[in-house]
Protein backbone atom coordinates (compact mmCIF):
# COMPACT_ATOMS: atom_id res chain seq x y z
CA UNK A 1 0.00 0.00 0.00
CA UNK A 2 1.34 3.38 -0.96
CA UNK A 3 0.34 5.08 2.30
CA UNK A 4 2.76 2.93 4.32
CA UNK A 5 5.67 3.31 1.94
CA UNK A 6 6.69 6.86 2.61
CA UNK A 7 3.74 8.86 1.29
CA UNK A 8 3.01 10.36 4.73
CA UNK A 9 6.13 11.89 6.25
CA UNK A 10 8.60 9.11 5.50
CA UNK A 11 7.18 6.18 7.47
CA UNK A 12 9.70 3.37 6.87
CA UNK A 13 8.32 0.15 5.48
CA UNK A 14 8.22 -2.28 8.46
CA UNK A 15 8.25 -5.36 6.22
CA UNK A 16 11.47 -4.39 4.48
CA UNK A 17 13.66 -5.92 7.21
CA UNK A 18 12.44 -9.44 6.36
CA UNK A 19 13.45 -9.25 2.72
CA UNK A 20 15.64 -12.13 1.53
CA UNK A 21 18.59 -11.08 -0.60
CA UNK A 22 20.71 -13.41 -2.71
CA UNK A 23 24.35 -13.01 -1.72
CA UNK A 24 25.79 -15.81 -3.87
CA UNK A 25 23.40 -16.82 -6.65
CA UNK A 26 23.49 -20.58 -7.14
CA UNK A 27 21.23 -22.92 -9.05
CA UNK A 28 21.33 -26.69 -8.70
CA UNK A 29 19.20 -28.75 -11.10
CA UNK A 30 16.80 -25.87 -11.64
CA UNK A 31 16.37 -25.29 -7.88
CA UNK A 32 17.26 -21.91 -6.47
CA UNK A 33 19.88 -22.80 -3.85
CA UNK A 34 21.41 -19.35 -3.55
CA UNK A 35 23.36 -18.38 -0.45
CA UNK A 36 21.02 -15.74 1.00
CA UNK A 37 21.28 -13.41 3.97
CA UNK A 38 19.01 -15.86 5.78
CA UNK A 39 21.51 -18.66 5.17
CA UNK A 40 24.35 -16.35 6.21
CA UNK A 41 22.72 -15.69 9.58
CA UNK A 42 21.98 -19.38 10.07
CA UNK A 43 25.66 -20.12 9.47
CA UNK A 44 26.62 -17.31 11.86
CA UNK A 45 24.24 -18.71 14.49
CA UNK A 46 25.63 -22.22 14.18
CA UNK A 47 29.20 -20.90 14.20
CA UNK A 48 28.51 -18.81 17.31
CA UNK A 49 27.07 -21.83 19.16
CA UNK A 50 29.96 -24.07 18.08
CA UNK A 51 32.52 -21.45 19.01
CA UNK A 52 30.92 -20.71 22.38
CA UNK A 53 30.51 -24.34 23.45
CA UNK A 54 33.92 -25.51 22.23
CA UNK A 55 35.74 -22.50 23.65
CA UNK A 56 33.85 -22.61 26.95
CA UNK A 57 34.42 -26.31 27.62
CA UNK A 58 38.06 -26.33 26.48
CA UNK A 59 39.49 -25.83 29.98
CA UNK A 60 37.17 -28.31 31.73
CA UNK A 61 38.34 -27.03 35.12
CA UNK A 62 36.76 -28.34 38.30
CA UNK A 63 35.99 -24.81 39.40
CA UNK A 64 34.42 -23.47 36.20
CA UNK A 65 35.40 -20.18 34.69
CA UNK A 66 32.64 -17.71 33.92
CA UNK A 67 32.27 -18.89 30.32
CA UNK A 68 32.35 -22.54 31.33
CA UNK A 69 29.67 -22.04 33.95
CA UNK A 70 27.53 -20.33 31.30
CA UNK A 71 27.85 -23.41 29.08
CA UNK A 72 27.13 -25.70 32.03
CA UNK A 73 24.16 -23.55 32.97
CA UNK A 74 22.60 -23.87 29.52
CA UNK A 75 23.25 -27.62 29.54
CA UNK A 76 21.71 -28.06 32.99
CA UNK A 77 18.75 -25.85 32.08
CA UNK A 78 17.80 -27.91 29.03
CA UNK A 79 18.60 -31.22 30.75
CA UNK A 80 16.26 -30.35 33.63
CA UNK A 81 13.54 -29.34 31.18
CA UNK A 82 13.86 -32.64 29.27
CA UNK A 83 13.88 -34.72 32.47
CA UNK A 84 10.85 -32.92 33.89
CA UNK A 85 8.71 -32.95 30.76
CA UNK A 86 9.73 -36.18 29.00
CA UNK A 87 11.01 -38.33 31.83
CA UNK A 88 14.21 -40.32 32.16
CA UNK A 89 13.79 -41.96 28.74
CA UNK A 90 13.50 -38.55 27.17
CA UNK A 91 17.18 -37.91 27.78
CA UNK A 92 18.05 -39.85 24.63
CA UNK A 93 16.51 -36.92 22.74
CA UNK A 94 18.46 -34.38 24.75
CA UNK A 95 20.85 -33.56 21.85
CA UNK A 96 17.89 -32.70 19.61
CA UNK A 97 16.21 -30.48 22.19
CA UNK A 98 19.47 -28.79 23.16
CA UNK A 99 20.31 -28.08 19.51
CA UNK A 100 16.85 -26.68 18.82
CA UNK A 101 16.90 -24.54 21.96
CA UNK A 102 20.35 -23.11 21.32
CA UNK A 103 19.73 -22.53 17.62
CA UNK A 104 16.45 -20.68 18.18
CA UNK A 105 17.79 -18.73 21.16
CA UNK A 106 20.94 -17.54 19.40
CA UNK A 107 19.07 -16.87 16.14
CA UNK A 108 16.53 -14.75 18.03
CA UNK A 109 19.31 -12.91 19.86
CA UNK A 110 21.15 -12.23 16.59
CA UNK A 111 17.88 -10.85 15.26
CA UNK A 112 17.80 -8.30 18.07
CA UNK A 113 20.95 -6.64 16.73
CA UNK A 114 19.71 -3.59 14.79
CA UNK A 115 19.99 -4.19 11.08
CA UNK A 116 20.52 -7.92 11.48
CA UNK A 117 18.31 -10.49 9.83
CA UNK A 118 16.02 -12.60 12.02
CA UNK A 119 16.17 -16.17 10.78
CA UNK A 120 13.21 -17.31 12.88
CA UNK A 121 10.90 -14.64 11.46
CA UNK A 122 10.44 -16.78 8.35
CA UNK A 123 7.82 -19.51 8.35
CA UNK A 124 10.02 -21.61 6.06
CA UNK A 125 12.65 -21.92 8.79
CA UNK A 126 10.31 -22.52 11.72
CA UNK A 127 8.16 -24.92 9.70
CA UNK A 128 11.24 -26.97 8.85
CA UNK A 129 12.17 -27.12 12.54
CA UNK A 130 8.68 -28.09 13.67
CA UNK A 131 8.30 -30.70 10.91
CA UNK A 132 11.60 -32.19 12.09
CA UNK A 133 10.12 -32.51 15.58
CA UNK A 134 6.83 -33.87 14.21
CA UNK A 135 8.63 -36.54 12.13
CA UNK A 136 10.86 -37.42 15.09
CA UNK A 137 7.83 -37.92 17.32
CA UNK A 138 6.05 -40.17 14.81
CA UNK A 139 9.13 -42.24 13.95
CA UNK A 140 10.26 -42.58 17.56
CA UNK A 141 6.74 -43.45 18.68
CA UNK A 142 6.28 -46.20 16.09
CA UNK A 143 9.80 -47.55 16.62
CA UNK A 144 9.42 -47.76 20.36
CA UNK A 145 5.82 -48.91 20.68
CA UNK A 146 4.83 -50.15 17.22
CA UNK A 147 1.08 -49.93 16.71
CA UNK A 148 0.59 -49.23 20.43
CA UNK A 149 1.64 -45.70 19.57
CA UNK A 150 -1.89 -45.26 18.17
CA UNK A 151 -3.17 -45.51 21.76
CA UNK A 152 -2.26 -41.85 21.86
CA UNK A 153 -5.54 -41.23 20.03
CA UNK A 154 -7.59 -43.51 22.28
CA UNK A 155 -7.46 -42.11 25.81
CA UNK A 156 -8.25 -44.62 28.54
CA UNK A 157 -11.30 -44.17 30.74
CA UNK A 158 -13.46 -42.51 28.11
CA UNK A 159 -17.01 -43.90 27.72
CA UNK A 160 -17.33 -45.91 24.51
CA UNK A 161 -20.11 -43.78 22.98
CA UNK A 162 -18.03 -40.58 22.98
CA UNK A 163 -14.79 -42.36 22.06
CA UNK A 164 -15.06 -41.74 18.27
CA UNK A 165 -15.53 -38.02 18.89
CA UNK A 166 -12.64 -37.86 21.38
CA UNK A 167 -10.38 -39.80 19.00
CA UNK A 168 -11.25 -37.45 16.18
CA UNK A 169 -10.39 -34.45 18.35
CA UNK A 170 -7.13 -36.09 19.44
CA UNK A 171 -6.15 -36.81 15.82
CA UNK A 172 -6.96 -33.28 14.67
CA UNK A 173 -5.04 -31.79 17.59
CA UNK A 174 -2.09 -34.07 16.84
CA UNK A 175 -2.04 -33.09 13.19
CA UNK A 176 -2.32 -29.38 13.93
CA UNK A 177 0.71 -29.49 16.23
CA UNK A 178 3.37 -28.69 13.62
CA UNK A 179 1.23 -25.75 12.43
CA UNK A 180 0.83 -24.14 15.84
CA UNK A 181 4.38 -25.09 16.84
CA UNK A 182 5.92 -23.27 13.87
CA UNK A 183 3.47 -20.37 13.60
CA UNK A 184 3.88 -19.50 17.30
CA UNK A 185 7.61 -18.86 16.95
CA UNK A 186 7.36 -17.25 13.53
CA UNK A 187 4.47 -14.94 14.40
CA UNK A 188 6.02 -13.85 17.68
CA UNK A 189 9.27 -12.86 16.05
CA UNK A 190 7.56 -11.26 13.04
CA UNK A 191 5.05 -9.26 15.09
CA UNK A 192 7.69 -8.17 17.61
CA UNK A 193 10.06 -6.88 14.98
CA UNK A 194 7.28 -5.14 13.04
CA UNK A 195 6.09 -3.45 16.23
CA UNK A 196 9.61 -2.22 16.97
CA UNK A 197 9.90 -0.87 13.45
CA UNK A 198 6.48 0.81 13.59
CA UNK A 199 7.37 2.66 16.80
CA UNK A 200 10.73 3.63 15.31
CA UNK A 201 8.80 4.91 12.31
CA UNK A 202 6.52 6.98 14.59
CA UNK A 203 9.61 8.68 16.01
CA UNK A 204 10.91 9.45 12.52
CA UNK A 205 7.52 10.82 11.46
CA UNK A 206 7.19 12.98 14.59
CA UNK A 207 10.65 14.49 14.42
CA UNK A 208 9.97 15.60 10.86
CA UNK A 209 6.51 17.00 11.61
CA UNK A 210 7.60 20.39 12.99
CA UNK A 211 4.85 21.26 15.50
CA UNK A 212 4.72 17.91 17.26
CA UNK A 213 8.49 17.23 17.24
CA UNK A 214 8.53 17.73 21.04
CA UNK A 215 6.53 14.49 21.39
CA UNK A 216 9.33 12.43 19.76
CA UNK A 217 10.65 10.95 23.08
CA UNK A 218 7.33 9.12 23.64
CA UNK A 219 7.64 6.59 20.78
CA UNK A 220 11.39 6.35 21.42
CA UNK A 221 10.77 5.35 25.04
CA UNK A 222 8.09 2.93 23.89
CA UNK A 223 10.56 1.41 21.41
CA UNK A 224 13.16 0.99 24.19
CA UNK A 225 10.63 -0.72 26.46
CA UNK A 226 9.53 -2.95 23.57
CA UNK A 227 13.16 -3.87 22.89
CA UNK A 228 13.46 -5.12 26.47
CA UNK A 229 10.21 -7.07 26.02
CA UNK A 230 11.51 -8.49 22.75
CA UNK A 231 14.62 -9.85 24.50
CA UNK A 232 12.29 -11.57 26.96
CA UNK A 233 10.17 -12.92 24.09
CA UNK A 234 13.28 -14.08 22.21
CA UNK A 235 14.27 -16.22 25.18
CA UNK A 236 10.71 -17.30 26.02
CA UNK A 237 9.93 -18.50 22.53
CA UNK A 238 13.10 -20.59 22.41
CA UNK A 239 12.13 -22.00 25.81
CA UNK A 240 8.55 -22.70 24.72
CA UNK A 241 9.65 -24.32 21.48
CA UNK A 242 12.01 -26.64 23.35
CA UNK A 243 9.42 -27.27 26.07
CA UNK A 244 6.74 -28.24 23.54
CA UNK A 245 9.26 -30.49 21.79
CA UNK A 246 9.79 -32.26 25.14
CA UNK A 247 6.03 -32.63 25.63
CA UNK A 248 5.51 -34.06 22.16
CA UNK A 249 8.41 -36.46 22.69
CA UNK A 250 6.81 -37.45 25.98
CA UNK A 251 3.72 -38.48 24.00
CA UNK A 252 5.89 -40.58 21.72
CA UNK A 253 7.62 -42.28 24.64
CA UNK A 254 4.58 -42.80 26.85
CA UNK A 255 1.60 -42.87 24.47
CA UNK A 256 -1.03 -44.25 26.86
CA UNK A 257 -1.63 -41.19 29.03
CA UNK B 1 -16.62 -0.84 -0.43
CA UNK B 2 -13.17 0.39 -1.34
CA UNK B 3 -10.80 -2.61 -0.93
CA UNK B 4 -8.15 -0.48 0.80
CA UNK B 5 -10.68 0.79 3.34
CA UNK B 6 -12.00 -2.75 3.87
CA UNK B 7 -8.45 -3.91 4.57
CA UNK B 8 -7.94 -1.23 7.19
CA UNK B 9 -11.26 -2.06 8.87
CA UNK B 10 -10.34 -5.74 8.81
CA UNK B 11 -6.97 -4.99 10.43
CA UNK B 12 -8.75 -3.07 13.17
CA UNK B 13 -11.19 -5.93 13.73
CA UNK B 14 -8.32 -8.43 13.88
CA UNK B 15 -6.61 -6.34 16.54
CA UNK B 16 -9.62 -6.87 18.85
CA UNK B 17 -8.29 -10.38 19.37
CA UNK B 18 -5.34 -8.92 21.24
CA UNK B 19 -7.70 -7.60 23.88
CA UNK B 20 -8.98 -11.09 24.61
CA UNK B 21 -5.43 -12.37 24.79
CA UNK B 22 -4.79 -9.59 27.31
CA UNK B 23 -7.71 -10.88 29.42
CA UNK B 24 -6.17 -14.34 29.29
CA UNK B 25 -2.70 -13.16 30.29
CA UNK B 26 -4.11 -11.03 33.10
CA UNK B 27 -6.17 -13.93 34.34
CA UNK B 28 -3.10 -16.17 34.24
CA UNK B 29 -0.89 -13.90 36.32
CA UNK B 30 -3.74 -13.01 38.66
CA UNK B 31 -4.51 -16.64 39.37
CA UNK B 32 -0.83 -17.38 39.79
CA UNK B 33 -0.43 -14.58 42.33
CA UNK B 34 -3.52 -15.76 44.16
CA UNK B 35 -2.09 -19.23 44.46
CA UNK B 36 1.42 -17.97 45.18
CA UNK B 37 0.30 -15.79 48.07
CA UNK B 38 -1.58 -18.68 49.62
CA UNK B 39 1.44 -20.96 49.44
CA UNK B 40 4.57 -18.89 48.74
CA UNK B 41 6.95 -21.82 49.23
CA UNK B 42 5.44 -23.70 46.28
CA UNK B 43 5.37 -20.66 43.98
CA UNK B 44 8.93 -20.86 42.67
CA UNK B 45 8.45 -24.42 41.50
CA UNK B 46 5.56 -23.36 39.27
CA UNK B 47 7.39 -20.52 37.57
CA UNK B 48 8.18 -22.64 34.51
CA UNK B 49 4.52 -23.51 34.07
CA UNK B 50 3.54 -19.88 34.52
CA UNK B 51 5.92 -18.77 31.79
CA UNK B 52 4.79 -21.62 29.57
CA UNK B 53 1.14 -20.68 29.99
CA UNK B 54 1.99 -17.05 29.36
CA UNK B 55 3.78 -17.85 26.12
CA UNK B 56 1.00 -20.10 24.84
CA UNK B 57 -1.70 -17.56 25.70
CA UNK B 58 0.26 -14.64 24.34
CA UNK B 59 0.87 -16.53 21.09
CA UNK B 60 -2.88 -16.52 20.35
CA UNK B 61 -2.95 -12.74 20.65
CA UNK B 62 0.11 -12.57 18.44
CA UNK B 63 -1.75 -14.60 15.79
CA UNK B 64 -4.45 -11.93 15.73
CA UNK B 65 -1.80 -9.21 15.49
CA UNK B 66 -0.18 -11.14 12.64
CA UNK B 67 -3.45 -11.09 10.68
CA UNK B 68 -3.71 -7.35 11.28
CA UNK B 69 -0.15 -6.84 10.01
CA UNK B 70 -0.76 -9.07 7.00
CA UNK B 71 -3.81 -6.99 6.08
CA UNK B 72 -1.94 -3.73 6.58
CA UNK B 73 1.35 -4.46 4.86
CA UNK B 74 0.70 -6.98 2.09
Amino acid sequence: MASTNGAEGGMPDPIHQFEIKRLLPLEIFGLDASFTNSALFMVLTAAAIFGFLIFATRGRSLVPTRLQSLAELSYEFVAKMVRDAAGKHGMQFFPLVFTLFMFILIANMFGMIPGAFTVTSHIAVTAALSLLVFATVIIAGFMKHGLHFLKLFVPSGVPIYVLPLVSLIEIVSFLSRPVSHSVRLFANMLAGHITLKVFGGFAVMLIGSGTYAALTPLPVMMAIALTALEFLVAFLQAYVFAMLTCMYLNDALHPSH
Amino acid sequence: MDPAAAKLIGAGLAAIGLGFAAIGVGNLFGQFLQGALRNPSAADGQFGRLIFGFAVTEALGIFALLIAFLLLFT
